[in-house]
């Protein structure tokens, strides 16, 4: 009986696309070690949106997350020997593609291209003061259907540095515990929650404007006239 | 203890993970009670974990996936290749090797022989000392009447080796001594070979 079958069949085995047990992902590695290579795609399905939201939230370009995300995947499963099994499978392969994503942001010389607020601010750590006290009422989460919606977020992400980017991605975006974010980025725990609140901070501050426009009044379009006359 | 906005700031980011300790929540939420400010910038905070959260936040691409299980195939495909090339190439090595024995091993034991026409001295004992000439295409047993020339000794194996062929006459007189000379007792065989190359 296949591996697959034989596993669903006591119950052990996750269906496609959910994150499979500690024991189960343990074993389904052994036996891809041990040359049952074709079931690599059974261990990476549930992981392949993680893997390319990461790439894509630090290289902001859906084309080189996509071509980062899949070269990722392909280096873990050629050096899946070199996973020692002291992590999860997930967060060896988001620190992979963390790593594969810096690489390739490095090679388009994009510290030249850095925002302002990242020079500003590369090593301060330090305490960050809200700029904008406006207050929010609750965004539904049925605004996010809007592309210029999510736009504004995208934008907004892209604009605060890499290492709170990064920090943010995993903890808010991949749900992340303090530890995996910490152990996938390579950094300690306490520098995970220090970025995270500035990361934090930041992004609010940067979309308070913005949003609350947006919120407080319908946009042109939805009324049946074009944006752009 | 009343905290102050600075204060809250700090913890807003654990506030909203719910990773403060009961207490220190309990602080925050006092604050909360009076602060217009930190109460804006914990809704504001909450709002964005929770919508950067939503799945349709960030969206894959339809062609992703098939075009990232097509590229695993291919890998696997060309990992395949790999191994059976190399266990082609093992084999191949193998063979060669092999073939390479095969054909060698006669050459150790048949070298080149100086005249065509002759045949090698197969049942010659091949530790016993023969004499050779240089200019000549036969070895001989010392004493042998045919023995011309300058000559030299040298064991049956490296005659051999040397392509010399047995002198026909004197071969037969060179097995007929090596038998002797085991029969006797070493000691007396030695004796007997000596006296037979001093005649």
């Amino acid at each position: 009986m296949p591996f697959q079958a034989k596993a669903r069949s006591e119950g052990k085995g996750p269906p496609s696309g959910e994150i499979p047990s500690l024991a189960y992902e343990r074993e389904l590695i052994d036996r891809i070690r041990h040359g049952e290579r074709e079931r690599f795609a059974e261990l990476i399905r549930p992981y392949e949106r993680r893997v390319y939201v990461t790439a894509l939230a630090i290289l902001q370009n859906d084309a080189d997350a996509q071509e980062v995300a899949q070269e990722a995947i392909l280096k873990a499963f050629a050096h899946l020997n070199q996973f020692r099994g002291d992590s999860r499978f997930s967060t060896w392969l988001t620190r992979v593609t963390i790593n594969e994503a810096r690489m390739r942001r490095r090679k388009q010389h994009a510290e030249i291209m850095k925002p302002f607020n990242e020079l500003e601010s590369e090593d301060d750590e330090g305490q960050f003061i809200p700029q904008d006290f406006a207050d929010w009422r609750e965004i539904p989460s049925e605004e996010l259907e809007r592309k210029e919606v999510r736009d504004l977020l995208r934008k907004a992400l892209a604009s605060i540095a890499d290492k709170y980017r990064e920090v943010f991605v995993l903890r808010d975006i991949q749900h992340l515990s303090i530890e995996e974010t910490a152990e996938a980025i390579g950094i300690t725990p306490g520098t995970v929650k220090t970025r995270l609140l500035r990361a934090r901070l930041m992004l609010r501050d940067i979309l308070a404007p913005g949003l609350g426009g947006i919120w407080s009044r319908p946009l042109a379009f939805e009324k049946g006239t074009k944006p752009w006359t | 203890m009343d905290l102050k906005c600075e204060q809250v700031w700090l913890l807003i980011s654990d506030y909203v993970d719910g990773e403060l300790l009961a207490p220190v929540r309990a602080e925050v939420d006092l604050h909360l009670t009076t602060c217009t400010r930190c109460t804006a910038v914990l809704a504001g905070t909450k709002n964005l974990v929770r919508l950067y959260g939503d799945e349709r936040m960030f969206s894959v691409p339809l062609d992703f996936s098939p075009s990232l299980h097509r590229r695993l195939s291919q890998q696997s495909r060309l990992e395949r290749g790999a191994a059976f090339t190399w266990a082609l190439s093992l084999a191949g090595a193998g063979l060669a090797t092999a073939a390479m024995l095969l054909f060698s091993l006669p050459r150790f034991e048949q070298p080149t022989l100086r005249a065509p026409m002759s045949q090698p001295a197969l049942r010659a004992p091949i530790a016993n000392l023969v004499v050779v000439n240089d200019d000549g295409k036969t070895f001989h047993i010392p004493g042998c009447t045919y023995l011309h020339g300058k000559s030299r000794m040298i064991p049956v194996e490296e005659a051999m080796k040397e392509g010399y062929n047995p002198c026909i006459r004197c071969e037969a007189e060179l097995i007929h001594r090596t038998a002797k000379s085991r029969a006797l007792p070493e000691s007396r065989a030695v004796d007997a070979d000596v006296a037979g190359s001093g005649d």
